[in-house]
């Protein structure tokens, strides 16, 4: 029981110790290395901590899809980061101080494991129950994403069909911006 | 003494990589590192839901047919999911956003960019002068 949780304190140590390679690291291959190298970890935790499905999904999405977006902007963007002329005490100080009070707050949080915490007193019990006996699919998490909450998977997907949008449009404006832009100067060539 | 420090691990370190997201996002003048640092605070807020529904002890929420089974608590799973992919279409919009900011300014740092915006705004300010001291004269 207990070693369950070591292995989970020493997989987010490793992910402690991948944050702070990142905030290290000026070169911007690295930094989308390093990132899909936490989502990877992250989806390691999501295993010792029982949630398989979000397991898969984050190694799919967060590690596959999202490092492929970042390589594929890597293409067009410079590949280095500039060194900061501003001082960062400001933001280091103000994250120091948040980090500092979420910390002092973490002392009145339930121990993580216990059946007695809050989180699992209220409507947890019904959904395993009918997820057995009402809808009748044995992986809770889909019955409850599906039917309980399929509203909820249905916004999912109209925001996702919505960046999909957007993104289309900002790219493709993109390209025509480049192509005026190029008309302009050969005009003003000739 | 040393189970309620494990106890409570996960939550100290998932704080800290929140700070470190943080700090990645209003500290960091790069666009690029900018999106890493949302990542890096999404992931760990997902961290900090799964953490709350774990059980100790417990399986995986699929349903078997062992009586005395303790499911670890499906509902943040569920909403985890949603916020995964929520979280990449929120990714892709931020790529194609500093893809574009790119190709108008040939530059993905916050302060270059203001400095050419300051640059173009003083040219704006001083075309409208000529233009006043042309309808003046």
């Amino acid at each position: 029981m207990i070693s369950e949780l070591i292995i989970n304190a020493f997989l987010v140590t490793v992910m402690l110790a991948i944050g702070i390679a990142l905030l290290r690291t000026r070169t911007l291959i690295f930094t989308v290395v390093l990132t899909s190298a936490y989502s990877l970890v992250a989806a390691l935790m999501f295993i010792t901590l029982d949630a398989v499905d979000v397991a898969f999904t984050e190694a799919s999405v967060g590690a596959g899809i999202s490092t492929i977006l970042f390589l594929a902007a890597m293409a067009y963007l410079p590949k280095e980061e500039e060194e900061n002329i501003n001082s960062q005490i400001l933001p280091a100080l103000t994250c120091i101080l948040l980090g500092g009070i979420l910390i002092w707050c973490s002392y009145d949080l339930p121990e993580i494991g216990l059946l007695s915490s809050p989180v699992h007193q209220h409507i947890v019990p019904d959904y395993i129950l009918g997820s057995r006996d009402d809808i009748g699919i044995p992986n809770i998490v889909t019955s409850v994403l599906a039917s309980y909450r399929g509203y909820d998977t249905f916004g999912e997907t109209i925001v996702v069909f919505t960046a999909g949008v957007a993104v289309l449009v900002l790219l493709k404006n993109n390209t025509q911006t480049s192509k005026q832009k190029n008309k302009n100067s050969k005009r003003k060539v000739s | 003494m040393i189970s309620s420090t494990i106890g409570i691990w996960n939550y100290w370190i998932v704080f800290l990589l929140m700070m470190i997201g943080l700090f990645l996002v209003i500290g960091r003048k790069n666009f690029l590192k900018k999106i890493v640092g949302l990542t890096i605070f999404q992931t760990s807020v997902f961290l900090l839901y799964i953490t709350f529904g774990k059980i100790k002890g417990g399986t995986p929420p699929i349903l078997n047919n062992a009586i005395d089974t303790v499911y670890s608590n499906p509902l943040p799973h569920v909403l985890i999911l949603t916020a995964i992919v929520v979280g990449v279409a929120t990714t892709a919009l931020g790529l194609s956003l500093v893809l574009r900011i790119n190709s108008e300014y040939g530059s993905i740092e916050e302060d270059e960019i203001s400095a050419q915006d300051l640059v173009d705004y003083h040219d704006q300010i001083e075309t409208s002068k000529k233009i006043d001291t042309k309808f003046i004269q």
